[in-house]
This record gives structure tokens, C-alpha cells and sequence, in this order.
């Protein structure tokens, strides 16, 4: 076995088919879309295709407006940014917004700017199974003095989702702002805007077999909006700069394949998960973390007692394996993963925490492969290991 | 902020192969049994450190010959990342053969320099220097155990960075030597704050007991005030900090002030500290007979400002609150 990527969470190969596409607008069709000329013209409709593709995907109507820009973050610091500082320190009236105490750090950590700049911010606790519920929100939602909520779809260190359909029209309901970073829900279970009365809405096409560095941003109908990037008229002024076009017609296609394989991620990438984690519970001491049926079908979360977690994420580099690690030991900072933290778990069991995310080109003897060597590495670390 | 910071994620690239080749081959893992310790002038010391919900925790195994303090043997079991086995690794070949008292002088610095594949390129990044800290406590550990005594009567100095291994003595003297002004300025002088990070303030990966933002605040105070009493004048009492001015003020008051107030009966409190402009008011409230006496906010008011005006400059008023 050569090499084995089980680290679909962070980041995704890109389709075969995006790419070969993606190619005829690198090199052949390289026009500014904004261009008058012959070589702007035959990007557009490209475009425009990929648009449809992108609204039919997420179900939204042609009212509301999908933003490209250069990724998720970039489209979640758009809308909290927008309420920071249009409704926040312009108007000065409601206050506060609420977040989950589990988002990725490009909610948290605009939360934390804005709250340097004077906003309010409650992050909401999840309950035992790692979840923000409906009640919790209502617990801790006071509308009048509520500038926007934002609750991610589905957590990348976990792969739990959230109730965001509940959520979304619980805030309707109360004339709050909803927006949800769906990073890691598309692509993997379904995710439609007719459904789910959410306002706003962030994704990016790496995390579904796209190019790295285009995504997008679901702006509903009536939902007010400033750029983050001023200065050109792209995007109907809402996001300047000259799109990525490559990327956005890769993202298109992307978008369309990751919809029409929908229910083979939710089969068969199900069925592999399942047999990798099976095969896991099945070594002695190991604890998976959140209910399988709550999760996305891809992500499993294991704590593998008496081995740290970036040990073992390096015996399993060795083997080719690919996974990644919340672990202190691991990051920059030495901080432990906040994800951890707010679901209140053992300490020891977030420093042996190893993150396995499949996608659909996961293939059956690779996860056969990766069965094999996790018990001898878990089994060489534990010797060495003063804990076991 | 720099360019090498701009991409980040490497962790594993920066390990030197002496620490990859250990951590994937440790050949100083293991236990000493007490079969192996049976015998005349021989003693096995087993010792713990860390924990694993602290993310790190080693124990390390001793075979002493008793007759001349000499580790015949050593051995260590790791539960950590790949970083903290290979510096159990060294720490284990680094003890045998040395007397327990040479094996106490063995710091994190020099398993970090066994580590190296060359003299000027560090074994491992900053923020992994943290990983070999424990080793120097577990060694430690077990010479406490040989010797009968406790850790604490090992210890020779207060230490402030345990990466870098930089005293409290060392900050302070640096701080005072240097005129040093900031944090960073403290990590370029001795490399203290430089690795994990966590002594520079509270809410780091460790919690510690002394802090560099502390340190440096209570020894800039420390020599404003000497500044003061060694010039007689406080000519420069605006630059001072709050802490030094309020010191300042708070010494005038006991030389020049309260002993007169004392002598009727009276007494007097400072409130608070303003500046107001270009002036210094200090706010003030009367105590015991002055806190009826009605020359109180008159005559005895402009004898407070007058001494203070004549230690501090023309700059400053007092005021009752």
C-alpha cells in the first residue's frame, strides 16, 4: 500500500474531473470575466453554469445570492464582520451574538476580535453527546439584544451535527439572524436551503473534492450584506476582486458530483467508517468520541488510551497513513484543541485523540490496510507507554 | 512575523534525525526488574513524573551500585509525543555511567544538544523544548529517592523558564544590568519565554509560578523607586508608573506628613492618584480629629501640597475627597 489520506476533514483531493476542467481555464480560456471582448465572453456562460450548479446543490432560489470568494473564512469573517460593524458599533443597539462553544477558529476567533471590539459574545455549551440543542439555544437567546447566531453544520473535529433546521427557524421566528458554516456538511450529508430557513450560509470546495482557496456564501433573500473586500463591481458588489475563475467553474462541477454522490458518501463512505471504527472498538481500551448516528459519515474521532496522539499520528505516517491530531503536542501553541475542552472530556482522553475522516474514493483494502497497522502501532506505543 | 513563520505546520520537518531515528528506535525503553538489583551494593529507583492527562509522563529506572553512587543502568517508559520518547531516550544514556551527583547536573539543555545531528541546529522546534523539561524533573526524582531527601532540598536556584532554564536571579539581574523594557527584550537577553511560551503570562500550556510580565513589572517599580530615593528628587515622577508614583507619594506621606497630623490626634488616608491635564492631584481623606478639625481643609491642606510640591515639583495639588 502506498499511501493512505484519512484526513478528509482538513483538506480533500480534487476530482479528476473538476481538474481536467479546471485546466481549459487556466491555459486556453484565461479571460477576465468582466472583459467586453471575446476572451471575458467564454467565461461567462462557463460561469454561469457553474452558478447553477452551486444554486440547485444547495437547493437555494435564484432571490438569494451565493458570493464566490476565496473560502470559508473568508465568508464567515464577511458576516460577522458585516454585523461588528454595521449593527454592532454603527447602531449600537443589539449587543451581543451567540456562536457555539465548538466552532472553527475562523468563527471563534472573529468572535474573540469582536469581542476585543466590544461586542458580547456567548459562546452556548453543548450537552453530553458534544451537541448545541434547540433548548440550549433557548436558554441562552434574549432576541432584542441578539445581533446574529451563528452555529456550525457539522463539527470538523468530531463530524457531529448540529439541529441547524431547528435553530435556523427558532431564530426566524424571533427576527434574529441565522448563519451556519456548513464547511462540513456538504458533500456529505444533505443540505438544502428550502429546508433549512438559515440567512447566511459559508462553504468551501477543498472540503468537497474542489480546488483549494474558492468558496462561497449564501446571502437569503432580504438578509443585508456589505462586503468585506470593497472596491470593484464583481459579484453585484458584494465581494470585489477579479473571481477565481478556474476555481469557481472547479467548484461548480464539484458541487454537482458531491450532490449527485450523496447517497453513496451516506452508504457506502458509512459502511467503510463503520467497519474502520468497528475494527477500532475492537483493540483493547479505546474510546470513540460522540454517537455514531449523530456524526457525518466520515469522521471518527478515537482516544487510544496510553498513546499520545501525535505519536501515534507519526507511527501511523510511517505506514503511510495519513490522520491528524488535536493533540497539545501537535499545535503551535501547545493549546489543546477548544473542540475537546468545551465537550468537558477527560484530559488524557484529548492528548491520545486521533481524528480518521474518509471520503468517497476511500477504498475498502485501505481500510483493511489501516486496520492492520493501527493495532501494531497502538501495540508498539503502548509498550513503550509508562501508562500501559 | 516573518517569512519563515508565514508557512506554518512544520512540526515533523524540523525534528533532527538523531530524534526521529530514536523515536522510531528507542533502544533505552524498558523496565529494570528487581531480580536485576539483587546483590550486594546494588539499588533500584523507580521514578514517576508527569501524568498522562497532562499529556506527558515518564518513569525512569535506575540500577545503582551503592558502593560508589554509580548508575550501572538506566531505563524509562514514556507516555508523550515522539519528541518526549527520544528525550527519555537520551536521558537514559545519559545517566549511565556517572555518579547520581553528575546525573543531577544533566539539564533539558543538554538532552536538547544530544539530540543534534549538528553543533548549530537545534534537535527540535521552540515550542518541543517543553518536551524535554520532564526529563530533568524525573532525573531529579530519582535522586531524591537514592539520596533519602526531598526534590525541593535538590534544588539550587528559583527557576523562571524551565525550557531555557533561566533563573529567577538571571531575569531580574538582566532586567536591572540592561534597563531592559519589555518582554522581548528579556527573551533576546537569556532566550527565557523563547520556547513553550508559558512563563511569559498566566494561561499558557503550564501554569507557573513566576511570570515574566510580573517580573519585569515589579522590578521596573522596584527601580523607579530607587531612582527616586538615590536622586533625593522625583523630577521625574510623571514617567514613573502608577505603582511607583503611588509608592512615591505613599513614602512622603509617612516622612513628611502623618508624624504632624499624629501629634493631634489626627490622621489621613490617600484615595487616589489622577492625573488632570498636566497636573498630579492627589485626592485624600481625613481620619480621626482631623476628619472634624476645621482648619483641616486649610491650613493643613496646603501644608500636605506644600510638601509635595517641594518633593515632587510645582506640578502638583492635593484635594480632599
Amino acid at each position: 500500500m502506498e499511501r493512505v489520506y484519512l484526513d478528509n476533514n482538513a483538506t480533500t483531493m480534487v476530482d479528476p474531473q473538476v481538474s481536467a476542467l479546471m485546466k481549459e481555464y487556466e491555459t486556453k480560456k484565461y479571460g477576465n470575466p468582466n472583459s467586453l471582448h471575446s476572451f471575458g465572453m467564454e467565461v461567462r456562460q462557463p460561469m454561469e453554469k457553474a452558478l447553477d450548479q452551486l444554486y440547485k446543490g444547495l437547493n437555494a432560489s435564484d432571490e438569494d445570492n451565493i458570493i464566490i470568494n476565496g473560502c470559508a473564512t473568508e465568508g464567515n469573517n464577511t458576516v460577522l464582520k458585516y454585523y461588528l460593524f454595521d449593527r454592532i458599533l454603527r447602531e449600537g443597539q443589539k449587543k451581543k451574538i451567540l456562536i457555539s462553544s465548538v466552532e472553527h477558529p475562523s468563527v471563534f476567533n472573529t468572535a474573540k476580535y469582536m469581542e476585543k471590539m466590544g461586542t458580547e459574545v456567548i459562546a452556548l455549551p453543548v450537552n453530553e453527546d458534544g451537541i448545541v440543542t434547540l433548548e440550549i439555544l433557548k436558554e441562552y437567546l434574549i432576541p432584542e439584544e441578539t445581533a446574529l447566531v451563528s452555529v456550525m453544520w457539522a463539527n470538523n473535529e468530531t463530524g457531529l451535527i448540529f439541529p441547524v433546521k431547528e435553530m435556523a427557524e427558532y431564530c426566524r421566528k424571533n427576527h434574529v439572524p441565522f448563519h451556519t458554516d456548513a464547511v462540513q456538511a456538504i458533500g456529505k450529508i444533505p443540505v438544502d436551503l428550502r429546508d433549512v430557513p438559515a440567512d447566511y450560509l459559508t462553504f468551501s470546495a477543498h472540503k468537497f473534492h474542489g480546488p483549494k482557496g474558492v468558496g462561497g456564501l449564501f446571502v437569503r433573500k432580504g438578509a443585508p450584506m456589505e462586503p468585506l473586500l470593497h472596491g470593484g463591481e464583481q459579484m453585484g458588489n458584494l465581494r470585489a476582486g477579479t473571481v477565481n475563475v478556474p476555481g469557481f467553474i472547479g467548484m461548480g462541477l464539484a458541487m454537482e458530483l458531491a450532490v449527485s454522490q450523496l447517497d453513496r458518501e451516506l452508504t457506502q463512505v458509512r459502511a467503510l467508517r463503520d467497519r474502520l471504527e468497528d475494527a477500532m472498538s475492537g483493540l483493547p481500551d479505546v474510546t470513540i468520541l460522540g454517537k455514531r448516528d449523530l456524526r457525518t459519515p466520515n469522521t471518527i474521532l478515537a482516544s487510544f488510551k496510553g498513546v499520545e496522539g501525535e505519536a501515534l499520528a507519526w507511527e501511523l505516517n510511517k505506514f503511510g497513513v495519513a490522520v491528524s491530531t488535536g493533540s497539545a503536542c501537535a499545535s503551535e501553541s501547545l493549546e489543546t484543541d477548544h473542540t475537546l475542552v468545551a465537550m468537558n472530556i477527560d484530559p488524557s482522553l484529548s492528548h491520545t485523540a486521533l481524528r480518521f475522516s474518509l471520503s468517497r474514493f476511500t477504498r475498502d483494502e485501505e481500510i483493511s490496510y489501516v486496520i492492520e497497522v493501527l493495532g501494531k502501532s497502538v501495540e508498539r506505543l503502548r509498550k513503550i507507554s509508562i501508562d500501559y | 512575523m516573518a517569512k519563515k513563520d508565514l508557512i506554518g505546520g512544520k512540526l515533523w520537518e524540523t525534528y533532527s534525525n538523531n530524534v526521529i531515528e530514536r523515536m522510531n528506535n528507542p533502544s533505552f525503553f524498558g523496565e529494570i526488574s528487581e531480580e536485576e538489583a539483587l546483590g550486594k551494593e546494588r539499588q533500584l529507583i523507580i521514578a514517576d513524573w508527569g501524568a498522562e492527562s497532562c499529556g506527558d509522563a515518564v518513569r525512569l529506572y535506575w540500577l545503582v551500585d551503592t558502593s560508589n553512587d554509580t548508575i550501572l543502568k538506566a531505563r524509562f517508559k514514556t507516555f508523550g509525543c515522539g519528541t518526549a520518547i527520544a528525550s527519555s531516550d537520551v536521558m537514559a544514556e545519559l545517566c549511565m555511567g556517572k555518579t547520581v551527583d553528575e546525573a543531577l547536573k544533566i539539564t533539558n539543555l543538554d538532552v536538547e544538544k544530544a539530540l543534534r545531528d549538528s553543533e548549530d541546529q537545534a534537535a527540535i522546534p521552540p515550542q518541543k523544548m517543553h518536551c524535554s523539561v520532564m526529563f530533568y524533573y524525573v532525573n531529579k526524582k530519582a535522586a531524591s529517592l537514592y539520596k533519602g531527601v526531598e526534590m525541593e532540598d535538590l534544588e539550587e536556584e528559583e527557576i523562571v523558564c524551565e525550557c531555557a532554564r533561566v533563573s529567577l536571579k538571571t531575569v531580574k539581574d538582566v532586567i536591572r544590568i540592561n534597563d531592559l523594557k519589555s518582554v522581548e527584550e528579556i527573551t533576546r537577553y537569556t532566550k527565557a519565554g523563547a520556547f513553550c511560551a508559558s512563563c511569559i503570562r498566566p494561561g499558557g500550556h503550564e501554569k507557573r509560578k513566576y511570570y515574566l510580565e510580573d517580573i519585569l513589572a515589579e522590578v521596573r517599580a522596584e527601580m523607579d523607586r530607587e531612582q527616586i530615593q538615590a536622586s533625593g528628587s522625583l523630577e521625574n515622577f510623571k514617567e514613573m508608573s502608577p505603582i511607583a508614583q503611588y509608592k512615591a507619594i505613599e513614602e512622603i506621606f509617612a516622612e513628611k506628613i502623618k508624624p504632624i497630623l499624629h501629634r493631634d490626634g489626627g490622621d489621613v488616608e490617600i484615595m487616589d492618584i489622577k492625573k488632570e491635564g498636566e497636573e498630579v492631584v492627589v485626592f485624600i481623606r481625613y481620619l480621626g480629629g482631623c476628619a472634624t478639625c476645621a482648619a483641616a481643609g486649610t491650613g493643613t491642606l496646603s501644608m500636605i501640597g506644600q510638601a509635595l510640591k517641594e518633593t515632587v515639583g510645582p506640578d502638583i495639588t492635593v484635594r480632599m475627597i
